[in-house]
């Protein structure tokens, strides 16, 4: 619009006053500029990062993919199994003929008003789902009959799709329903738990990756996935006496077949052809490979019935054995056909595509023999897919709706087998009382984690995981983590290494520590995971853009020097003779919208390929496009963008930001920063700190902390307690840690802004004096101000969740909840037998007064319900300290049982052992709280919060906290909030200045006056706010101590954990110390007397064990004497005999 | 030791040199104190912190609270509030002892929120919108109890030295219904009885010119301190550096950061010249908190006066 405008008035000008015109242009300043100004840049560029998370990233992955299988996936899958028949009748047939999902319901069908909110299932343990829909048409007697609307089961609704009830809505209506505007959604409610369906990663299917295998040969292989077929095809390269033989090797084939026999089965003869196809008329490969055509000719085989026989007499048959056995070539012939490679189409037995492929992998095996470099990198992020909700649960409902389809066939072949029926058949009543396996499915599948779809031979487990509410970080953090479920306890370090392509795609700081380590990863700030994009499209544009069509060609052309050959998702389109020209005119059109802007093509030389990749899975992030060395995006731009005239996908329409994905990235030449532009350059980076996830963004000034600190800030950060949503006093979670008084924190970065962590933080500012101080504060523990403690410093409030059902028997009974006994442990009930609300609950005080019926066997008529006898069964508070009943929820559930919850809430004070943690890595646990008189104190009077023991720096060089300290102090001196964003962020010099400006130290360093000797400390004291997180390990929850206390049944030695007021093991390296040491009778006191002592008495005669005085055996009590022993003992030698061995106990003095 | 012998000299010239300075912050007060002994200066300080005590709310019965912030938060809120009363005049309640209207001051806390009749329905502030949206320390109504009503009247009327403090905040249909006793207490126990926001001292700063700085250095140089320290005098013609207010210094040391100053300029503290800054909360000014923390320290040394001199007798028997 700006851009039409300005030429014309300026035109106008230009004619007008043209002297006046060129006057400005002659001046030596001109528009308040020099001409040896430096060139101004873009500034605030980061400014399309708030307008791109609007649209897309972080979350909204989730939920792209979860609406385009709900939207697009869902109709594709019924197409392909949309129609039913039946066995028995052939007349009948059912057709699906259109399908789609509602919006979330209420399931009790009776209510006025079924809209529900997410909320409603949290808090009522629900699904939050909707009704999937399907229009059909089918015979019914002698009509056609269609009907709409058909349920056919529940689908759960992932949280801000496309058919969640808060898509759309306003924070006032949000809060309306309880919901917090700041919650990503993303994930699913079921049963009343939310669940997140983890990022799952993936090697890319379709593509051939050419790796050393087994014994070192080269190999190139590709998974091939279609609908229909998952299979793994290997071309390998054996090693011989002389020379590498080349081989395929498949699943469904028991032998190696060698590969001039394939392509000699597949309908390439000659062998001339066959060379050409490969070697393409280069020497060396033709060198390379003759040995495997000699080997063919000495095998006698040149015709394709020759080779189809040999390949048919290794194929593996798997046929029922029913059927008529076919002759070996024909099978064989079908294997190559539809099993090898199976995602290269061969239509009417045309193997030409198929032949060519196998001559690429061929050539690609070669080429890799002849130069290691050319071997693929199975760990290069462009060759990994991302698999997210909607691409699983596509595959899931595929399952499920096959095996309705399936179960609905059988019940309508069971009826029409009957020869008279008294009705006409409707399949819509067989279709209402089909049963709910889909709902069910889909519970199940989510409630679990396991993906067990034996149809697509897939078995896969801890797909989906609890969204963890510890804080609001974790919550984003189990978001946006991406889990590969490929060899996690192996120990080759490959896969878990930081890989250079993952810039910009996956965060290199946020990963856990220990055995998931680096393969565990999190994605950066500003990715993108595509979803499948229709190919024909692109296909018939690469023809227009002059790709020639493959099968044109002989290999001789096919290799010519300047001719690349052009891929479609891993399968060859053609040929281009001009390959530049082909993806730059490609790019002109996608940049402009002719086609989606998560395609992306790339130009491999060393293949001398053309790669388009469409498919879904691909991560992606949006950078600038560069073009004469000058970045699209405008200040003009920016400036629109800041007015809210122009939205992120303005930018992409006009072409000044486009969607890369890692191969593509690695094809361009991108530039950090606008000064480092190149002629080369062909895309500018959005923001450097966009590289990190959102968990690392939170660290201030991370670029300065040595690498493993932000890794441990990244674990820590999910553990801080604070601020979760905004809903979280109407929440009722098992557990909940909140903080009373959070605090956003002083050194900011972009990302909390970005992601809202300064609306729901997580930690306080705390008033640091780095300095050691009394003998409490070694091996990283804290000094607290009591002071500060009193006035609500790290103060937090846990609440936990107690639930009981109310339930009701299949004989007619029911539980119930009975008035309060007079009884001091009764005494915070109400009448209605449930604790009152603000009632403090001391331990073991009752807060249900439940009583469950005693016949629950057999049936009782309405009429003796008030006969039946109950026994009391209340409900205990367990938990060692007191709290305060906070909330009771009395409500039903979907299988109408009375649910009751209550919320039992404890405040906490910070305590000696409570652990905290700055936001760089760096724990400590309180070591000693101080009154605040004994604390140092400075010229102003101020004490500090936190004694932080300086030994904590050198070895940790955690460089960034001590700037935060310096850029918080100047903050508060300038009233003001500083950045400590990565690769940015407030400069030292400048906040050194501030602090100069308010009469500080530049450094500062302050003086410091002792608090117990009232006089200066000897040094100058490094003193200032930094961020403090308190940690969810707490003191109060682990203290542990025990003399006497319950014992296991089994073995009678003690139990075992602190919920079970268990002993402390003296393990198996402390007993160790015992024996070498010799303590023998502490060892017997240990082991035996604290533990499961045990009085037996033996038979000295047969060794036996007997029982009260008489052996059983002997049939005597003459040789009974009683001994010790460890209980454990008594019990294996029983078993022992309980399987036929006898330990006979031989006894001495002792 | 030397400075055995010099300890009473010192205390002798505390008793004459006192000066008492108002600065212009409300309810503060800095002192100075040349020639005292640090140890002692730090006894008085701790006093202030932890021995002085002041009326604060100890119990809160909590009749009903339906607002979003918990009863025992709500209750840490209102502790930490400074209660406007004399302690001198109030005994401390023991464990055990019974509320009496002489160690007890009792305040009420009943509020609810409603809508605003006078509203527009458009309005997004709170607190135009609805009726008591944010609960205020000056919420709390003191009930008199005994003779308490005519102990304190008018200016020494029972109440909380600040009146916006905010407590909690409600919307309408919430309630906040609570009873509260204050009782006298030392910041020893809980900081909510501490008399003092801070106290503390510092030493007088010393600047020593060992050569003239004069022309723009002096401009300089004096920008390295806080305004007032150093006065730059034109003399001559010639522009001088000459310390005026060392006191005003707040040792940045960043004159040592310059080169040209470094060997020029010794910056010290005068080591028995002690500046005491108290910054009261409200309830008792701050020469008086001063006064009285005096009187707790000469009750303590006559205390321990006491105990030795019973020490020595004792041991002469022996």
């Amino acid at each position: 619009m700006t851009e039409s405008k300005i030429p014309p008035t300026y035109e106008k000008q230009f004619t007008a006053n043209q002297d006046e015109a060129f006057q400005a242009l002659k001046q030596a300043r001109y528009g308040g500029k020099g001409l040896s100004d430096p060139i101004k840049t873009v500034e605030d560029k980061w400014q399309l990062l708030p307008a791109f998370l609007k649209v897309k990233g972080l979350v909204k992955q989730h939920i792209d993919s979860f609406n385009y299988y709900i939207n697009v996936d869902l109709k594709k899958i019924v197409r392909a199994n949309e129609r039913i028949s039946s066995d028995v009748d052939p007349r009948f047939w059912l057709k699906f003929t259109d399908i789609r999902v509602g919006m979330p319901e209420r399931p009790d069908q009776l209510d006025q008003n079924r809209i529900f909110t997410p909320h409603e299932c949290r808090l009522r343990d629900l699904t939050y789902s909707a009704q999937i829909y399907v229009d059909i048409h089918y015979v019914r007697g002698n009509q056609r009959v269609q009907r709409k609307n058909v349920s056919i089961g529940r689908m759960p609704i992932m949280l801000r799709s496309s058919h969640c009830v808060l898509t759309g809505k306003s924070d006032a209506e949000l809060a309306q329903m309880c919901e917090c505007p700041l919650d990503p959604g993303g994930y699913f409610i079921v049963k009343g738990t939310e669940k997140v369906i983890l990022i799952q990663e993936q090697l890319s299917k379709n593509r051939i990756i050419v790796e050393k295998g087994d014994k070192k040969a080269v190999q190139a292989y590709v998974t091939s996935s279609t609908h229909e077929r998952k299979s793994k095809t290997y071309i390998t390269a054996k090693n011989d006496v002389k020379n590498d033989k080349i081989y395929l090797k498949h699943n469904s084939i028991s032998d190696d077949i060698p590969i001039v026999i394939v392509m000699k089965a597949m309908g390439v003869q000659s062998d001339k052809e066959i060379a050409q196809l490969i070697s393409g008329g280069n020497q060396t490969f033709l060198n390379m490979f003759a040995p495997n055509i000699e080997e063919c000719a000495q095998m006698k085989i040149f015709t394709q019935q020759q080779a189809l026989d040999y390949i048919g007499s290794k194929v593996k048959v798997t046929r029922k054995i029913a059927t008529v056995r076919r002759p070996m070539a024909e099978e064989a012939l079908e294997i190559l056909a539809t099993v090898v490679l199976a995602h290269v189409p061969v239509e009417n037995l045309d193997f030409r595509p198929k032949c060519i492929y196998i001559a690429i992998m061929i050539r690609r095996v070669l080429m890799a023999m002849a130069n290691e470099s050319l071997m693929d990198d199975r760990d290069y992020v462009g060759n990994k897919r991302l698999e997210l909700a909607g691409s699983l649960l596509s595959l899931l409902f595929e399952d499920l709706f096959k095996k309705f389809n399936h179960d609905l066939k059988t019940n309508i072949d069971k009826v029409l087998k009957k020869p008279n029926r008294a009705q006409e058949f409707d399949v819509y009543n067989q279709l209402q009382c089909h049963g709910d396996h889909i709902t069910s499915g889909f519970v199940r599948a989510i409630s679990t984690g396991n993906w067990s779809l034996k149809r697509f031979k897939m078995e896969r487990a801890g797909i989906s995981h609890v969204l963890s509410r510890l804080s609001y970080i974790s919550a984003l953090g189990t978001m946006t983590r991406i889990s590969s479920h490929f060899e996690k306890t192996r120990k080759i370090s490959g896969p878990r290494a930081l890989q250079p392509s993952q810039w910009g795609m996956l965060c290199p700081a946020d990963t856990p520590e220990g055995e998931a380590c680096g393969l565990v990863k999190n994605l950066a700030l500003m990715t993108h995971i595509t979803t499948d994009d229709e190919e024909e499209p692109l296909k018939r544009l690469a023809f227009i853009l002059g790709v020639e069509d493959v099968s044109l060609f002989t290999g001789a052309e096919l290799y010519r020097p300047n001719s690349y050959m052009v891929f479609l998702n891993g399968l060859m389109l053609g040929i281009t003779r001009r390959p530049m020209k082909f993806v730059r005119d490609f790019r002109k059109l996608r940049r402009r919208g002719r086609i989606s802007e998560f395609v992306s093509i790339y130009v491999n030389h060393h293949h001398a390929a053309v790669h388009i990749a469409s498919d879904g899975g691909r991560v992606c992030r949006p950078l600038i496009i560069v073009d004469n060395m000058a970045p699209k995006v405008t200040n003009k731009y920016i400036q629109l963008l800041k007015q809210g005239k122009l939205g992120f996908s303005d930018f992409l329409k006009r072409g000044l930001v486009e969607y890369l994905d890692v191969n593509e990235e690695n094809d361009s030449n991108i530039a950090i920063y606008e000064r480092e532009i190149i002629p080369e350059t062909t895309h500018l980076e959005i923001e450097p700190f966009t590289i990190l996830g959102a968990v690392a963004g939170l660290i201030p000034y991370p670029h300065h902390n040595q690498s493993p600190r932000n890794t441990y800030q990244c674990a820590m950060g999910k553990q801080a307690i604070g601020a979760i949503a905004f809903n979280q006093f109407e929440r009722i979670d098992t557990l909940l840690y909140l903080m009373v008084y959070p605090q956003q924190p002083l050194v900011k970065t972009k990302t909390i802004e970005l992601i809202g962590y300064d609306k729901l933080p997580a930690g306080q500012n705390a008033i640091v004096a780095v300095m050691s101080y009394s003998g409490y504060d070694i091996e990283d523990a804290l000094v607290l101000n009591k002071a500060s403690i009193d006035r609500g410093f790290g103060r937090c409030q846990v609440m936990r969740k107690y639930v009981s059902v109310l339930k009701k028997y299949p004989n007619g009974t029911f539980d119930r909840l009975a008035d309060p006994h007079q009884d001091r442990k009764y005494d915070i009930l109400e009448a209605d037998g449930i604790a009152g609300v603000g009632e403090r609950i001391a331990p073991s005080q009752v807060y249900i007064n439940k009583q469950t019926p005693t016949n629950l066997t057999t049936l009782v008529s309405n009429v003796d319900i008030s006969a039946n006898t109950y026994k009391n069964a209340p409900l205990f508070y367990k938990s060692p300290e007191p709290g305060y009943v906070d909330k009771v929820i009395l409500t039903t559930t979907d299988s109408d049982q009375t649910l009751i919850k209550v919320l039992i809430r404890q405040t906490r004070v910070p305590e000696l052992g409570d652990k905290f943690s700055s936001r760089h890595g760096q724990k400590g646990v309180c070591g000693i709280i101080v009154p605040q008189e004994d604390m140092p104190f400075t010229d102003q009077g101020i004490c500090p919060d936190i004694i932080m023991n300086p030994h904590g720096f050198p070895s940790r060089m955690t460089v960034g906290k001590m700037i935060e300290l310096l850029a918080a102090k100047a903050g508060i001196l300038k009233g003001e909030l500083q950045y400590g964003t990565a690769f940015s962020g407030s400069k030292v010099e400048d906040m050194s200045r501030i602090l100069i400006e308010n009469g500080f130290s530049y450094s500062g360093k302050d003086y410091v006056t002792s608090g117990i000797t009232g006089e200066p400390l000897q040094a100058y004291i490094f003193f200032g706010p930094v961020y403090y997180q308190k940690l969810k390990h707490m003191v109060v929850d682990k203290m542990h101590a025990r003399a006497r206390g319950p014992r296991a049944v089994l073995t009678r030695q003690p139990t075992e954990g602190r919920s079970r007021d268990g002993g402390l093991r003296l393990g198996e390296m402390e007993r160790d110390c015992l024996v070498g040491y010799g303590a023998s009778m502490l060892l017997m006191e240990r082991l035996m007397l604290s533990s499961d002592e045990f009085d037996v008495h033996v038979c000295e005669n047969c060794g036996l064990l007997g029982h009260q005085g008489w052996c059983q055996h002997c049939r005597s009590s003459k040789y009974i004497v009683t001994m010790q022993m460890p209980y454990a003992a008594k019990l294996l030698f029983q078993e022992l005999q309980s399987m036929n061995i006898v330990p006979r106990l031989v006894l001495e003095e002792y | 030791m030397a400075e055995q012998s010099e300890v009473p000299d010192n205390i002798k010239r505390i008793r004459t040199r006192i000066v008492l300075e108002s600065d212009i912050v409300k309810n503060t007060a800095a002192t100075n104190f040349p020639n005292t002994y640090p140890g002692i200066d730090d006894s008085w300080r701790h006093e202030d912190f932890c021995r002085v005590p002041t009326m604060a709310i100890e119990h809160v019965f909590v009749f009903n609270n339906t607002s979003i912030i918990a009863d025992e938060v709500l209750a840490h809120r209102l502790g930490l509030i400074p209660i406007y009363a004399d302690p001198g005049k109030f005994d401390i309640k023991k464990p055990g002892d019974n509320a009496t209207d002489a160690n007890t001051l009792v305040f009420q806390l009943k509020i609810s929120c409603e809508q605003k009749p006078d509203a527009r329905p458009d309005e997004t502030d709170p607190n135009k919108r609805f009726i008591n949206a944010s609960v205020y320390s000056g919420d709390l109504l003191w009930i008199p109890q005994g003779d308490q009503a005519s102990r304190f009247t008018d200016d020494n009327a029972i109440r909380p030295v600040v009146e916006d403090i905010l407590l909690a905040k409600l919307r309408p249909g919430q309630v906040i219904d609570l009873e509260c006793h204050a009782i006298k207490g030392i910041a020893k126990e809980h900081a909510k009885w501490s008399p003092v926001a801070t106290a503390s001292y510092r030493l007088l700063p010393e600047i020593t010119i060992k050569q003239e700085i004069v022309g723009d250095l002096a401009d300089k140089f004096a920008a390295c301190f806080a305004p007032g320290v150093v006065e730059v005098k034109k003399e001559k013609g010639v522009k001088r550096a000459k310390i005026v207010n060392p006191r005003r210094d707040t040792v940045s040391r960043e004159v040592l950061r310059h080169k040209e100053f470094q060997d020029i300029v010794q910056l010290s503290r005068v080591r028995d010249h002690f500046i005491f800054n108290v910054e009261s909360i409200g309830i008792l000014p701050p020469e008086k908190l001063f006064m009285h923390s005096v009187e707790i320290l000469v009750e303590k040394c006559v205390l321990l006066r006491e105990a030795l001199e019973r020490k020595i007798e004792d041991s002469m028997q022996e």
